[in-house]
């Protein structure tokens, strides 16, 4: 055994394993439509788009905190012997390594943003008498002597991280700069008036203008989580801005692998029925009209009930309690996919009703190419821009959806962070006095912002594909 | 005498395009101005900027449109509602999209005359009733409720014209006004036009590509190319001697009877308009450019009573650049290619909830055909008879319901399709739609090769070189994707699709009607060279009499899935014996004036094949239809030399 590997051992969850082979698929989908023209056209379209750039780029930072915290990896317990190791039950990530005391760093209870106090009176001991009184807390504050130094550290640490983001974003842009200047030949000068006025072909400027901002809001962040429990602490004590970020993972899974789930079932259906018309369609039909009628949440609640029950029966198949969250995590996003394919599969049906009575199907049938081979060839690629649509469409709502489904109960294990299950942690504190808003918000923000991404993103890629627009570009 | 509608100076862009350039004609009360050009060259973006319903970002740049005393670019838009369908109105191509389909049309009708005359209730249905009597709709009164869906492509043309007649308009504007219908019901609609502008005196500004119903129609001609007017002239001065080099190429490249000589065609594709266009925009394309066409933009110069915009004007060689050839007499006995007897195809009708039969859309009825190797049989008939389903059954495309097929004498068993699909291919209607945008041309060229296995693996690639090549594409276009290319050329491709799998015949469903004069010109040429070189026979199937005289030997009148009459094209077409045939022959819009022949108008329109009337199918619209017609379907009446013809009539009279 290498040593390497005796310090910790990784663990491939199902989730990590499609996800990874889902990034493996779209890369290679980029590079075949790297060598296509007719692909490469309409998501050129898409780059020369400001807004769907600058989505672009916020959902690429949440992808990168997805994918790094879908690599999993169990450490060695510290006194277990080193001829027979013994491993941490507890899963951890790389992302939860980077993170660092964000995860560990755990106080008592709620606490505010930024605050330096728990958010409970507790009784303490001071100057020999018991008081009570607002805590300090552990870790948030705690290099502070004095509560007037609070202040002043809060300013620096903002002003800091500005200061370092704005480096950071100033040397990045140089570095653009020299690249591309050397790139298309031209003069750094010319490169930089060109880049200013928007003349670049590209979005340039919102370009650099998101990264900056996000450069900016990731160093502040940074110093301030530093020192400071940024969006406060939960119930347990354990930080908002950790969970909020440990969400992000669980969102896109539910995102990603939901639609993983729904395309298959909806390329195959939608394209046999309309195609093949005839009985095919017949049953199809019917299949989805019947799904369609039965209320989505029933269905999801059953079904994840029969997942519950199923992993409770066979507590021997999980070795680790990530490991059972994990399934029921996948559970959720195949129920979900198999309820939500109707629509799109009633989609391509029409479309391919349409297109089977196309001159170049009838040319294909009058050679006698086989069902197959046209469908493949003729049907499927000229139906793949609205597969492309629903899609982007369909994430944030899936996003929102698993929210949804964990305030009601029947999403995501209870135990695994997510967004639902943030909200519905906050639920009951809404009510009491002083209210704890900030893990409500915090998970506000975060959706809001990916999903917000994701929409524009989305509004991008249907522009750029939708044929009706094309004479008007 | 002042005119009606005074446009001068006209210039209209949309973006960065000067679709409409410095357009400047007169129209006269009672007058017909037609503009006459290809597609995409300015004509209807002329009529919509005299309406204001440019499309979005379309503007008026500059110029003057005088209405009567009206300054029309000078209105509020508020008064502009008034003038539009007021004193100018407008007719569209496509009655189908132009109808709300959810109101009646009186309702409709009504609305126009609330809008224009004040009227409503009982005097608004009387006046629509006048209205539809006098665009000669029959049995007016029970038409005004009906919904849009109810009626023929033809009565909705002419409900169109009625609505456009609702407030007594003095300009009329018809934007290709025939071209969505059918010769007989062109001929018709077209006759409507003519007789309501002499009853009304209203000037009328008819926009057509097609040569014909200008020349029947027109008092005055106004040639129109990339946005310019070229030539401008009274019918009979243009028709005699048309100046511009565009017009005349315009004439030669019409397929004309008794010519079977190549037609001339006109080199390249009208120049995109956003660019900046230096000197005569014709000049790139014409044969008789000299320098000074390239350098600068030549004036209007007047030739007895014509005006043209050309350096060369009056300094043209004379008279028709392409000489006349008979078509030549075929030397070798005809064999039999690919016979067809009792070909039926009919279409279930099912209703109820368990989808149960209860009758049949009989499309085609019984029809026999002999396509003989190297000639060319041309399939006629008005949309909905059945020419297409023929073409479609013979591939098997669409299974027929009774009928035997034999290729070469034998016949051919169902099994036997890659057999029969080796020998027969088919080139469609519409080049956009027949080729798949996602696949490159080479791939579109190799798939019949490759689901039929000719030739071997490794020739394969230099089978499509050879392809592209022989119908006339550079050797690059195989690497590239159809919306590369133009109308011209991707019928081209789709020609060459069809010959990959080299076939004995080919079935060419209507493959010019989608494209321009000039670009029809050239697919003629090579469907022509094509036969000579490899022996080809065709099925051409087409509306088009033009079109047929100039490629077909042999001709079969199709009328609600049976063949009328059949016989050698100059026979059939020369000498109609069926009063069907005589009615389609004459219905077509002629350059040269009708000689002999007596014009014979149909009535009516052509009867569903859910439900053909009994006895012979034409008798409903027949003008010698007797007793007999409407009990019994005639027999074959044989005429000699292979011409025969199914009518009562032409029985009694032989």
């Amino acid at each position: 055994m290498s040593l390497v590997t005796s310090h910790f051992v990784p663990v491939l969850l199902w989730t990590d394993a499609l996800i990874f082979m889902l990034l493996i698929v779209s890369l290679a989908a980029v590079w075949w439509i790297r060598r296509h023209a007719h692909l490469r056209a309409p998501w050129a379209a898409v780059a020369r788009r400001p807004m769907a750039m600058g989505a672009a780029l916020v959902l690429a930072v949440f992808v990168a905190i997805g994918l790094l915290d879908s690599l999993h990896y169990r450490e060695r317990l510290d006194d277990s012997p080193p001829d027979r190791p013994q491993y941490s039950v507890e899963v951890l990530s790389v992302f939860d390594a980077l993170a660092g005391r964000l995860r560990t760093q755990q106080e008592k209870t709620y606490s505010a943003p930024l605050a330096m106090h728990l958010y409970a009176k507790e009784f303490t001991e001071r100057g020999g008498a018991t008081v009570r009184d607002y805590p300090r807390l552990k870790y948030g504050g705690a290099h502070l002597k004095q509560a007037d130094e609070y202040g002043p550290d809060i300013v620096r640490r903002i002003l800091v991280g500005l200061l370092q983001g704005l480096a950071g974003s100033l040397l990045l842009f140089g570095l653009l700069a020299a690249w591309q200047a050397r790139h298309e030949r031209m003069r750094l000068g010319g490169w930089l008036s060109a880049w200013a006025t928007g003349h670049l072909g590209w979005p340039g400027r919102t370009v650099v203008i998101v990264l900056t901002l996000m450069l900016i809001l990731g160093a502040v962040m940074a110093r301030l989580a530093a020192g400071y429990h940024v969006f406060g602490t939960d119930k347990v004590g354990q930080d908002v801005l950790y969970i909020s970020l440990k969400s992000i993972r669980t969102g896109l899974v539910i995102g990603t692998l939901t639609t993983l789930v729904t395309l298959p079932l909806a390329i195959v259906l939608g394209i046999a029925a309309g195609y093949f018309r005839g009985w095919v369609d017949d049953v199809i039909q019917y299949v989805y009209t019947v799904l369609n009628s039965i209320p989505g949440v029933l269905l999801i609640a059953a079904a994840v009930l029969i997942v519950q029950v199923a992993i409770e029966a066979h507590p021997d198949l999980f070795d680790t309690a990530a490991a059972r969250a994990d399934v029921r995590l996948l559970a959720l996003c195949v129920i979900m996919g198999v309820t939500s394919w109707t629509s799109l599969a009633r989609l391509l049906r029409g479309e391919s009703l349409k297109l089977r009575t196309l001159d170049y199907v009838e040319a294909a049938r009058a050679f006698g190419v086989s069902h197959a081979r046209i469908i493949s060839r003729h049907i499927f690629p000229n139906v793949f821009h609205l597969v492309l649509i629903a899609i982007v469409l369909d994430f944030s709502g899936l996003v929102l959806a698993e929210a949804v489904l964990s305030y009601v109960g029947v999403g995501v294990d209870p135990a695994m962070y997510s967004w639902g299950n943030m909200i519905n942690g906050a639920r009951l504190e809404l009510a009491r006095e002083p209210v704890v808003w900030w893990q409500l918000g915090a998970a506000f923000v975060f959706m809001f912002t990916l999903v917000l991404a994701a929409n524009l993103f989305a509004d991008g890629v249907r522009d750029a594909f939708d044929p009706r627009l094309e004479e008007r570009r | 005498m002042s005119p009606l509608l005074r446009v001068d100076k006209l210039v209209t862009g949309i973006g960065a395009a000067r679709v409409v350039d410095g357009v400047s004609f007169d129209v006269a009360a009672g007058e017909t101005y037609a503009l006459l050009g290809e597609s995409g060259c300015g004509k209807s973006m002329t009529a919509l900027s005299l309406m204001r319903l440019l499309p979005d970002g379309g503007r008026i740049l500059s110029g003057h449109v005088q209405l009567g005393e009206t300054d029309v670019l000078a209105l509020p838009e508020r008064d502009m509602r008034r003038v539009r369908g007021g004193r100018m109105a407008m007719v569209f191509q496509e009655p189908m999209l132009a109808l709300n389909p959810v109101i009646k049309v009186g309702d409709q009708i009504g609305e126009a005359l609330s809008l224009h005359q004040d009227l409503g209730g009982q005097a608004a249905r009387d006046a629509a009733r006048a209205l539809l009597d006098s665009v000669g709709v029959p049995d007016a009164a029970r038409r005004l409720d009906s919904y849009p869906f109810e009626l023929s492509g033809g009565l909705r043309q002419r409900m169109m014209i009625a609505m456009a007649l609702a407030g007594e308009p003095s300009l009329l504007i018809a934007d290709e006004p025939t071209t969505a219908l059918d010769v007989t019901i062109q001929a018709q609609v077209l006759d409507v036009l003519r007789n309501l502008r002499a009853k009304r005196r209203m000037g009328m500004l008819l926009i057509t590509h097609d040569l014909g119903v200008v020349a029947e129609n027109a008092d005055r001609v106004g040639v129109m190319y990339a946005g310019e007017l070229l030539e401008e002239g009274t019918r009979d001065a243009f028709f005699t001697a048309p100046q511009h080099p565009y017009s005349r190429m315009l004439f030669e490249a019409l397929p004309r009877t008794g010519d079977a000589g190549r037609l001339t065609t006109i080199a390249g594709q009208v120049p995109r308009l956003d660019a900046h266009l230096r000197g005569c925009r014709f000049a790139p394309r014409c044969p008789f450019a000299i320098a000074c066409c390239r350098a600068e933009s030549p004036g209007w110069q007047e030739l007895d009573g014509q005006r043209v915009r050309c350096h060369l004007a009056g300094s043209l060689p004379a008279g028709s650049v392409r000489e006349r050839v008979a078509h030549p007499v075929a030397e070798h006995p005809p064999q039999p290619l690919l016979q067809v007897e009792g070909l039926k195809v009919f279409f279930p009708i099912r209703r109820g909830l368990i989808q149960r039969t209860v009758g049949h859309v009989r499309a085609v009825d019984d029809v026999d055909l002999t396509i003989q190797a190297g000639r060319t049989l041309a399939l006629v008939g008005e949309s909905g008879c059945g020419k297409t389903t023929v073409g479609k059954a013979l591939l098997r495309l669409i299974e027929p319901t009774s009928g035997t097929i034999m290729l070469g004498g034998e016949t051919l068993p169902a099994k036997n399709m890659p057999t029969l699909r080796r020998q027969a291919q088919m080139v469609f209607q519409d080049p956009f739609s027949s080729l798949n945008p996602r696949m490159r041309v080479v791939d579109i060229l190799l798939e019949g090769m490759d689901a039929l296995g000719v030739g071997a693996r490794g020739e394969r690639r230099g089978a499509v070189a050879r392809l592209l090549n022989q119908v006339g594409l550079p050797d690059d276009a195989g690497g590239r994707y159809p919306h590369a290319f133009s109308g011209g050329q991707r019928q081209r491709i789709a020609i060459a699709r069809a010959l990959a799998v080299s076939p004995r015949l080919v079935i060419c469903d209507e493959p010019t009607s989608a494209l321009d004069v000039s670009v029809q010109a050239q697919i003629l040429n090579l469907l022509k060279d094509l036969q000579a070189d490899l022996g080809l026979a065709y099925l051409f199937i087409t509306h088009n009499l033009a079109v047929v005289e100039y490629l077909a030997h042999d001709v079969a009148v199709m009328y609600l899935g049976r063949i009328v009459e059949q016989g050698q094209a100059g026979a059939v077409l020369r000498t109609p014996r069926h009063p069907y045939t005589q009615a389609l022959v004459s219905a077509v819009p002629r350059i040269e004036p009708h000689t002999g022949q007596t014009i014979v108008r149909l009535a009516g329109d052509q009867p569903s094949p859910l439900n053909p009337p009994v006895g012979c199918h034409f008798h409903p619209r027949c003008p010698h239809a007797s007793a007999v017609c409407r009990q019994t379907y005639p027999a074959r009446t044989d005429l000699g030399g292979g011409h025969w013809v199914r009518c009562h009539w032409v029985a009694a009279q032989d």
